[in-house]
């Protein structure tokens, strides 16, 4: 059998590129009309291979695209489906956060991305969504990428004491760290708490 | 001492009847992970029945196992916490490395996991397999016993100050 494994994969809610090619085209002009230049580069579906459109949004106006995206009602994507990061490493900006959105009133999603260098910090988006807080502290701890005013920047799944960022593509294959001692107790976090 | 003469005792020398009877009282703490521990939990159920053995109250304390079973994939988070059980039990204690995970790191050879328990714990015997059969379980722990018999586990060798192979 001859596929094209370019073409979206139909999903149990039916081909969601057919059924909600319209209102992706209108929402990203609209997008383009409030934003300008913050918005990069779009990528939609059927021309590009992906299931859902992708916006390129300059790093600064993040924030401010992403709530838009959630409280304007003409978008209405409420709900943060997944907040991570990729590793493009031969690209000048080194990584790509990922932000996954769903709208539960359509039932559709949109994917906005972020082209960030190595180094350079990411606006938070816990004033958007609250649960961006450790998804956060996810991607700070796979990949070293930091987050302007992240009240609580710290690794969440690695052990504290682990060097480097093991999701990172210049991260040896078989860079184990294993440390038989319990991990330091940080009393800063627990008087936090 | 019997009318007829026939004795009704025999002698011994203690640390061979204390052998005796630490091998046949070797309490396992299960420290199931994965789905070895679906395997542990089937060997000690009716079919294969671990009690056979003597080995047959599982203790979910460490201050009062014998028998650290490790069953499944230890991460590198997980070690500090399996160190801390380890050191937490009285001696004399014994070590069972059960499948390959446990051994070895298994299929999981990558940043996050622990390649073998033995990179965080001193162990006696190791059971292969991934996951192992009950009677490859039941092997190992008469294999065990043979060992702790002969004296020749790591814990009865530092009890009687001899060289510990690390």
């Amino acid at each position: 059998m001859d596929t094209d494994i370019r073409t979206p994969i139909p999903t149990v809610y039916g081909d969601q590129t057919k059924k909600f090619h319209d209102v992706w085209v209108s929402q990203v002009e609209l997008l383009k009309q409030k934003f300008g230049n913050a918005i990069e580069e779009v990528r939609m579906p059927v021309e590009y291979p992906t299931d859902v459109p992708i916006v390129y949004v300059a790093k600064d106006s993040i924030v401010a695209v992403l709530s838009a995206l959630r409280n304007d009602p003409s978008f209405g994507y409420n709900f943060l489906a997944d907040l991570s990061c990729t590793d493009e490493t031969p690209n000048e900006k080194r990584f790509e956060m990922v932000y996954q959105l769903f709208s539960h009133s359509r039932f559709n999603r949109i994917r906005v991305k972020v082209r960030v260098r190595e180094g350079e910090k990411v606006p938070t988006v816990i004033p958007v969504w609250i649960s961006a807080n450790w998804a956060e502290r996810e991607v700070y701890d796979m990949f070293g990428v930091e987050f302007l005013n992240h009240p609580d920047l710290r690794r969440i799944l690695m052990d504290h004491r682990w060097e480097g960022h093991p999701l990172r593509k210049d991260y040896p294959l078989r860079g184990y760290q294993v440390f038989p001692s319990p991990e330091p107790i940080d009393l800063d976090v627990l008087e936090r708490q | 001492m019997g009318k007829d003469g026939t004795a009704d005792f025999f002698t011994t020398r203690l640390d061979v009847i204390v052998n005796w009877a630490r091998k046949n009282s070797a309490w396992p703490l299960p420290y199931g992970t994965s789905c070895c521990g679906i395997e542990m939990m089937a060997t000690l159920c009716s079919d294969y029945d671990m009690a056979r053995f003597g080995a047959e109250a599982v203790r979910f304390s460490p201050r009062q196992a014998d028998l650290l079973i490790v069953a499944g994939i230890i991460t590198s988070k997980m070690a500090p916490v399996l160190r801390n059980v380890y050191d937490q039990m009285s001696e004399p204690k014994w070590v069972m490395s059960f499948g390959a995970c446990a051994s070895s790191g298994g299929i999981f050879n990558v940043y996050s996991v622990a390649q073998g328990i033995d990179t965080i714990i001193p162990v006696d015997i190791y059971v292969p397999g991934c996951p192992p059969a009950p009677e490859g379980v039941l092997n190992g722990l008469l294999r065990l016993q043979q060992m702790i018999d002969a004296g020749a586990t790591r814990s009865q060798r530092m009890e009687k100050g001899l060289e510990v192979p690390r």
